[in-house]
């Protein structure tokens, strides 16, 4: 049995380097858990894109659930997820809020115009301070909303086919029983 | 040659100087000391083995400037830590407060040193109640 020690302690040693490994390779390191899941949202007042006079705040988005999606044109992965919100956005059943984060607006609409426009509403949020109370440190990040105003499921990178699948639907699906 | 390679130096340091801190309207050197060391207990989300200090990241600058105001508008370190934690998590902090979640991290090493005093007192006993054997003695070389 002795003898065996020094072989367990080495093979303990190489499980915990190659579970270590697997666990780089799995999950994202630059990950950051919210803790604003399942917090209010936090209060903003912006103007729109395309109507700059005029703003949306947290409080007209009361009383139906809504997507947020924070972009930036000079965001490249953005335009990796661009193409997934233009075929899903539609599908989702909840209205997609755009939030354009620390972007010049004209710069925005040219991107707009070329890639196509999958939002229902775009807000503007030039200097990122409504991006900071909303936790964004890297776009695109997707906030579900509750028609309390209750952020509920946060996705931080492109949002592809198969998250949309395993993630998003199920927490839209999940909001939609509990509404009465 | 010498004096070259220290003037070099001294431009780089100051390069760098120029490029990570970006000029902030400090009343006095106190605040800006009290700046300097308060972006130092806080991690940029972006480049994250950087504190906030120190990054360059675009964001970076924001939170910069965040703290600034905070501080212009009479917040303590603890509030401005706290506004930052309940958007960006613990995780925005280098020293990492003591709780449930943390304490693994906190004691964890602690455990190990004490699993391998352990370890290495069972041996000692062991080896001190076997005598040595012939065999081992050593003579025969």
């Amino acid at each position: 049995m002795n003898r065996l020690l020094p072989f367990i302690g080495f093979a303990l040693i190489v499980a915990l380097l190659a579970f270590g490994i697997h666990w780089n390779r799995s999950h994202d390191m630059n990950w950051v858990p919210s803790p604003l899941i399942d917090k209010p949202a936090p209060e903003f007042n912006l103007p729109l894109l395309y109507e700059p006079t005029k703003t949306v705040a947290r409080r007209d988005l009361l009383g139906k659930p809504w997507l947020l999606n924070v972009f930036g044109s000079w965001c490249v992965t953005c335009q990796d997820e661009h193409p997934v919100l233009m075929a899903y956005a539609k599908k989702l059943g909840v209205p997609l809020i755009g939030m354009d984060w620390k972007d010049d607006p004209d710069t925005a609409k040219r991107w707009l115009a070329q890639f196509g426009n999958p939002y229902d509403t775009i807000i503007v949020d030039e200097n990122g301070k409504a991006g900071i109370d909303f936790g964004v440190y890297g776009a695109p990040e997707t906030y579900l909303v509750d028609a309390q105003g209750v952020i509920r499921y946060k996705h931080i990178g492109n949002l592809t086919p198969d998250i949309i699948a395993r993630e998003l639907k199920p927490a839209i699906a999940k909001l939609g029983k509990e509404a009465p | 040659m010498k004096r070259i390679a220290l003037v070099v130096a001294v431009l780089f340091i100051g390069m760098h100087a120029a490029f990570a801190i970006d000029p902030l309207p400090f009343k006095d050197r106190a605040e800006e000391v009290r700046f300097q060391n308060l972006t130092r207990q806080l991690r940029c989300l972006v480049c994250q083995n950087q504190d906030l200090a120190d990054s360059d990241a675009d964001l970076a600058k924001d939170l910069r400037r965040q703290v600034f105001e905070m501080m212009q508008s009479g917040k303590s370190d603890d509030q401005i830590k706290q506004y930052l934690v309940s958007r960006y998590n613990d995780f925005v902090l280098y020293d990492p407060p003591l709780h449930a979640g943390t304490w693994l991290l906190w004691f964890g090493p602690f455990a190990f040193l004490a699993l391998g005093a352990f370890v290495v007192l069972r041996i000692l006993r062991q080896r001190a109640r076997v005598p040595l054997s012939p065999a081992d003695s050593g003579e025969d070389w």
